[in-house]
């Protein structure tokens, strides 16, 4: 068990923005975490690196107890994520961007080693051409392209991606999901957001549905795409609800 | 408490009203518009020239001539808001700073050429007034109770007036309120306006009983930014509460260690003030 | 392969540039920086004016203040206003044990340096949780506070302050030959600085403080460990002030409050950086040069000496209005091939 979440809840104010989420996650899997919007998917992810630790519950990496780690100590421990809206490093080079992740990552290399894991995982990318830009100058696609490419140089054990699909175009997606294949084919485990419904049922080995900060459902993809529950959820956009039920 | 103690305490608080006036223009700023303004002080200096020219040279009433140093205040905040400020509205903070800190320079510099560095003095006495062991000077008087006006004054403005809920609307959040067809660009201007106007206005009733010189604004900003801390930044009522709160303090501190101390606790408290509770002793205004 | 949309459009353009590694670019902009401060050091040599000689000690001085202001400023993006408060504080006790324990300028300079640090790191621990304008304003309070109570504080002199008799210069070869020796110890900081800053940036711990300047939370999530990094950049920018503040008041043989902590000083180190370019290794000596260059030609001309200060200010109106990435900024945002020299 590479990831274990239990009983975490999470309030901002008089919102309760998580409750009792629990789950758990295998090693070399790609995990999908679906739900409307406002579910409480990306608090999840934030609750689990970090960036907002829990009130309650807790979340065990590795057999580590992280609740309430600082998110830089989870960075170290192999757990690397990209965020929702791209944030770039603007005024730092493509190449520089990626260093950051590699110098700070799980294996924290000098500078110059950095450089040079940096310059494979932009190659994989496709962002090799674009390494000596700065990063404010990438459109959309490449910024995404970048988020995974930090990720990725920081050798992670599980990778958070949160909607890395979302603003991109077909072929972008088709690229995108590739990528997402290859890495997963390497042994890193995924535990992805996505609003894409057919590319979750597709490239999930399992699936977990929030839905108002409680998980409703989860199981493989086909079990959770005919869950009543789930589709009830949905119901408020037919067409995610259709999408739904046709990717499964 | 021995009558010196409570001389100095009433002195303090009397004080404390026109450093709440002041400090009520930088936090009006600042919670508008994000900036912090570095000119609020040569500004406060300038409202002190403005009641020495118009006493000493027009023979006008100190009073009387803030209507004036008000309306005078309003424009050239406007001017200063246009020329140096709406450029750099949603800039790095760091460039806001330093295009108020320009200007700053620019009055302090013409001010030094034209008026010297010595000190001025307005002379004008409303006597004084006892009561039992207190002497009050009835210009200390007359400050405290024109502060107290101009803050009732900006606080029906602000929540009984239409510009008023406009600026209380983009102090808030101003892409909402620009959604909801506030003209946020107007309100920006107005809201530098009345900062700069209540700046000039403090320092043109602190001419009437301190001397001064084109400089002695400084003293007078960094007390805004104390009192704007305590109060809640972007709060212009708690400014008026933090104010008393900085002049009773010092009137109280005096009574117990070598007035050069005041600044000292003054600056001390402002820093841990920040740390523990950035939004002020009071809440600030999102 | 199929990149995206606008893939592939200057091939030989991108082709070229990895040829010459970027390593290369950045040591030829060491260099440059490092000419530039041999340049200004020779020119008060060469001509053994001792005008000439106040003249660049003064420009060296605010070149490696603006420098050291540059690592906390420009490549972790904290704006002090506070960053004379060690200055002040280094350099007061750095003069303390010249003054009154008889010690040589030389062990005093360290020392003077390291009370800086020390107290940056005590200060930073608390107010680098403060972000933006919060931060600025706290400095702003620890400056004036700190003047405040060494105009209280009794082995500092109070109010009055220290000063040094005349006979302490006989053991550096009287006084003519201290203000030499000064201004060879300020040459020397001045390369110090200037290397320390350059060496920073190509480090891993500068990527981490640029990264942290760009976006805070992001830099956390990648594992940047940012209150410890911030703090060593704080406490590193703060070494250098404590020793030049040390040689300053010794070289004046005298301190007090009110030349120890000017808000005014402070602010215009900041502009230097701003004029120069933040975040470069040669921006902030360009921008104390000039800014330097034109304050002392403004002092001395008759038509502007006694607006001086409004043509400076109108200087730094129009810089922030319209060049707010600085000289060095602008020329590497226009010229996309001088990014690499410039650094």
């Amino acid at each position: 068990m590479i990831l274990q979440v239990q009983g975490v809840c999470k309030r901002f104010g008089g919102l309760q923005a998580l409750t009792d989420v629990t789950f758990d996650m295998e090693e070399g899997q790609i995990l999908g975490l679906i739900g409307p919007n406002g579910a409480g998917k990306t608090t999840l992810f934030n609750a689990v690196n970090g960036v907002y630790p829990p009130e309650v519950g807790k979340v065990v990496f590795r057999g580590q107890d992280i609740t309430r780690w600082a998110p830089y100590k989870v960075a170290h421990l192999g757990m690397a994520r990209t965020f929702q809206v791209v944030r770039p490093l603007n005024e730092l080079t493509v190449r520089d961007n990626v260093i950051v992740g590699a110098c700070y990552g799980r294996e924290g290399h000098s500078r110059t080693a950095g450089a040079k894991v940096a310059d494979a995982v932009l190659e994989r990318v496709g962002l090799a051409e674009r390494a000596n830009q700065l990063a404010a100058s990438l459109n959309v696609a490449q910024k995404k392209r970048l988020e995974m490419a930090r990720a990725l140089a920081a050798k992670p054990y599980l990778l958070l991606l949160d909607e890395v699909l979302a603003g991109l175009n077909p072929t972008e997606v088709a690229r995108m999901l590739d990528t997402i294949r290859q890495i997963r084919a390497e042994g890193v485990t995924i535990f992805m957001i996505e609003h894409l419904m057919h590319a979750v049922m597709n490239l999930s080995d399992w699936v977990v549905v929030l839905d108002y900060g409680k998980v409703i459902a989860q199981g493989l993809p086909q079990q959770v795409s005919t869950d009543p529950h789930v589709v009830e959820a949905y119901l408020g956009d037919p067409r995610l609800a259709a999408e739904l039920l046709a990717g499964g | 408490m021995p009558a010196q103690v409570l001389t100095s305490v009433v002195d303090g608080l009397m004080l404390g009203f026109v450093y709440g006036v002041a400090a009520m223009g930088m936090t009006l700023i600042w919670g508008v518009m994000r900036v912090i303004n570095l000119s609020h002080g040569p500004l406060i200096a300038l409202g002190m020239f403005g009641t020495y020219f118009l006493f000493t040279g027009l023979g006008l009433n100190p009073y009387l001539g803030l209507l004036l140093i008000a309306v005078v205040g309003l424009v050239a905040g406007f001017v200063i808001y246009g020329v140096a400020v709406h450029r750099v509205i949603n800039a790095p903070y760091l460039s806001s700073l330093l295009a108020t800190f320009a200007v700053s320079m620019m009055i302090i510099g013409v001010g030094t050429a034209a008026l010297s560095t010595s000190p001025f003095n307005v002379d004008f006495s409303l006597g004084s007034v006892a009561a039992g062991p207190l002497t009050i000077p009835g210009t200390r008087l007359m400050a405290a109770f024109a502060a107290v006006l101009v803050a009732g004054l900006l606080y029906l403005f602000l929540y009984r007036t239409k510009p008023g809920k406009a600026i209380r609307a983009v102090s808030n959040n101003r892409g909402a309120a620009e959604l909801m067809g506030i003209p946020s660009s107007r309100v920006l201007a107005l809201s530098f306006g009345i900062g700069t106007m209540l700046a000039g206005l403090a320092g043109g009733l602190i001419a009437t009983f301190f001397p001064f010189t084109i400089l002695s604004g400084e003293t007078y900003q960094l007390k805004s930014f104390v009192i704007g801390v305590l109060g809640g930044l972007g709060n212009p009522i708690g400014a008026l509460v933090g104010g008393l709160v900085l002049g009773l303090l010092e009137g109280i501190i005096p009574a117990f260690m070598p007035v050069s101390w005041v600044p000292v606790i003054e600056f001390a408290l402002f820093v841990l003030v920040l740390l523990i509770r950035p939004t002020g002793l009071l809440g600030g205004r999102a | 392969m199929k990149v995206g949309n606008v893939g592939a459009v200057r091939p030989a353009a991108s082709a070229a540039v990895p040829s010459i590694p970027a390593r290369f670019w950045q040591r030829v902009s060491f260099w440059v920086t490092l000419a530039v401060v041999a340049l200004l050091g020779a020119v008060a040599i060469v001509s053994q004016r001792d005008t000439l000689r106040e003249a660049m000690f003064t420009l060296l001085m605010f070149a490696s203040l603006a420098s050291s202001l540059n690592i906390l400023l420009g490549y972790t993006g904290y704006v002090s206003f506070g960053h004379i408060v060690f200055f002040g504080l280094g350099g007061y006790s750095g003069f303390y044990f010249i003054s009154k324990q008889g010690w040589s300028i030389y062990p005093s300079l360290i020392v003077g340096g390291l009370v800086a640090s020390v107290i940056a790191l005590l200060i930073g621990l608390s107010i680098l949780r403060l972000r933006g304008a919060y931060f600025a304003l706290a400095t702003i309070g620890i400056l004036e506070a700190a003047r405040a109570f060494v105009a209280n504080f009794g082995p500092f002199g109070g109010s009055t302050g220290l000063s040094i008799n005349f006979s302490v210069y006989r053991q550096y070869g009287g006084p003519a030959q201290a203000l030499w020796t000064s201004f060879y110890i300020m040459w020397v900081i001045t390369f110090i600085v200037v290397i320390v800053s350059f060496y920073i940036k190509s480090s891993r711990f500068g990527l981490g403080l640029l990264s942290i300047r760009e976006d805070e939370d992001a830099a956390l999530v990648m594992g940047v460990n940012a209150p410890r990094w911030k703090t060593l950049a704080y406490v590193v920018s703060a070494f250098f002030p404590g020793v030049i503040g040390t040689l300053y008041f010794f070289k004046n043989g005298n301190v007090e409050p009110a030349d120890a902590f000017r808000l005014q000083m402070s602010i215009e180190t900041i502009v230097m950086v701003m004029l120069g370019g933040q975040g470069t290794v040669l921006g902030p000596i360009l921008g104390a040069a000039t800014y330097d260059r034109l304050r002392s030609y403004l002092l001395t001309s008759d038509l502007f000496k006694n607006l001086h200060l409004a043509v400076a200010g109108l200087a730094l109106l129009l810089i922030v209005l319209f060049v707010p990435a600085g000289v060095v900024g602008w020329l590497r945002g226009r010229f996309a091939q001088l990014r690499r020299v410039l650094e």
